[in-house]
């Protein structure tokens, strides 16, 4: 399988926080990936960074063989990246069918097919019957649908899904959980960033784990989950000797103490 | 067993539609540092919110000695000594170490009461004197993490809820937040930790307890709750097993 999407020793800080430390991630083509790890270890940043939405201190991002790094997203979207935000993106105050059209505007298609695509996107992803409400008045997973359906317009060849089940009720999770495999089975690249564990696990091909801005592990669900080093990242750097003495002596019970 | 100082059964909580907690049921131990540990969404912070009263249960109850807290405001909440500690940094930058302490005092009405308590907030924590006098904004982010620890004490309280004290700290300055909440345990503060670096949290913590999914999975001392291989499967979503078949 070739490399469709690659990080090569990427860094990035803000301020003195290392968000991302010599971060080299691949994605193949044809793959839906998964990126975890606990909270603050980098995930987004990534997303940021591959999708120009913030600048690489070192590093490179390449697409296919292609180097993309540091330029702009819209160039990023048009060279087929999509992306999704943990928050969606959407105006609020438009309809949905119009926030389909602000999409497509951007690339080239006629209005009349583009509003006919726009409605099989919608259709696609389910929420077709909305198409003339404001985008405002949308569930939360509907709005997380529709910025899946806004950034199809653009037919990308990957799309980096930040997310995507985060405070969705679980038949909206499964019903997004089936759209992608949809999608990839259409040839769609997949790059997922989740907390829902079961959804990265039942979802992804491969898993791709972040620690302190660092991959710590790679490879199919099965075998990430059983790796030490993902469990150090989640669970945490144990106290040190000299404060194990400190927490005993800190459980014991105090002298003098009514119980 | 010790005495539990709070005792939560059956709660369900959450925002709009969907429930966060479904059906927690767990005891603070009086005296103990309990720590509540769990992946992402778990449900922990949520936990913290309805405590405080931030945010009303839909079922279920939670009982402070022998005081009912469901339905309360934060404000009646606060006046029977459940005092938070939020995530967020919270103190005045502007305002002095010492001034945003006394403020922690602000629903006393007894202006020599809140200063006794004040100079037994710094007997507590000797290292926050030499401070005192500093604007809050001029502290780094582990200072100002201990100086929020010593404006909740300002209340006496009779439970102390910190929602994951390390949080943003390199992990260094995370150790000096876990001497601190050891510090407060030992001069007598019953707490209630939420805290992000398991690990740590359950070493130092009397009691531990593993949320996933908005309910209790696991429970039991700290180091039981340790030493419970489970705990992995319940952060990467399946059993925890030898890997060494998966090698190369």
């Amino acid at each position: 399988m070739s490399v469709l999407l690659r990080t090569d020793g990427v860094h990035k800080a803000y301020g003195g926080v290392r968000a991302l430390d010599d971060c080299t991630v691949e994605i193949g083509e044809g793959e839906v990936a998964g990126l975890i790890g606990p909270n603050g270890s980098g995930k987004t940043t990534l997303f940021n960074v591959i999708t120009g939405y913030a600048k690489a201190d070192a590093g490179e991002v390449y697409l296919g063989g292609r180097r993309i790094t540091n330029i702009a997203p819209d160039k990023v979207f048009a060279l087929g990246i999509g992306r999704t935000f943990q928050l969606t993106r959407i105006f609020a105050s438009l309809t949905v069918m119009e926030n389909m059209l602000v999409a497509s505007s951007r690339h080239r298609h006629r209005r009349a097919s583009a509003r006919k695509r726009a409605m099989e996107q919608l259709e696609f992803v389910g929420i077709a019957g909305h198409h003339a409400a404001p985008a405002g008045t949308l569930s939360y997973g509907q709005r997380k649908l529709l910025e899946l359906a806004y950034v199809l317009v653009a037919e990308p060849e990957i799309v980096l899904l930040d997310e995507p089940a985060g405070g969705v009720n679980l038949t909206l999770v499964n019903h997004i959980a089936g759209r992608i495999r949809d999608l990839n089975a259409a040839g769609v690249t997949f790059l997922i960033v989740e907390h829902n564990m079961e959804f990265v696990m039942g979802l992804c091909d491969q898993v791709t784990v972040l620690d302190s801005g660092t991959v710590v592990a790679a490879g199919p669900p099965g075998i990430v989950r059983t790796d030490r080093r993902v469990l150090d990242a989640y669970l945490g750097e144990d106290l040190d000797a000299e404060d194990l003495e400190a927490a005993e002596e800190a459980l014991e019970p105090r002298a003098g103490e009514d119980a | 067993m010790d005495r539990s100082v709070l005792t939560i059964e059956g709660l369900v909580a959450g925002y709009g539609g969907g429930d966060v907690l479904r059906g927690v049921s767990l005891e603070v131990a009086q005296g103990g540092i309990t720590c509540v540990v769990g992946p992402n969404g778990a449900g922990k912070s949520t936990l913290m919110a309805a405590i405080s009263g931030l945010l009303r249960p839909r079922l279920g109850s939670m009982v402070l000695d022998g005081e009912n807290l469901v339905g309360r405001s934060p404000r009646q909440i606060l006046r029977l000594g459940v005092v938070q500690v939020p995530q967020n940094h919270s103190l005045f930058r502007d305002m002095t170490v010492r001034e945003n302490i006394e403020l922690g005092g602000y629903i006393l009405s007894d202006r020599a009461l809140v200063t006794r308590r004040a100079a037994a907030v710094f007997d507590v924590f000797p290292q926050i004197a030499g401070w005192a006098g500093q604007k809050a904004g001029s502290l780094s982010g582990g200072q100002q993490r201990l100086v929020e620890f010593a404006r909740a004490l300002m209340l006496e309280p009779r439970l102390l809820l910190l929602d994951e004290p390390s949080m943003g700290l390199a992990p260094k300055i995370g150790r000096t937040v876990f001497d601190a909440v050891r510090q407060m345990n030992a001069a007598g503060t019953t707490i209630l930790l939420v805290e992000q670096n398991a690990r740590a949290g359950l070493r130092l913590s009397s009691h531990g307890v593993v949320m996933e999914s908005g309910r209790v999975r696991l429970s039991g001392t700290g180091r039981e709750v340790l030493e419970n291989p489970e705990i992995g499967a319940l952060y990467l979503g399946g059993a925890l097993e030898e890997s060494k078949d998966s090698q190369g």
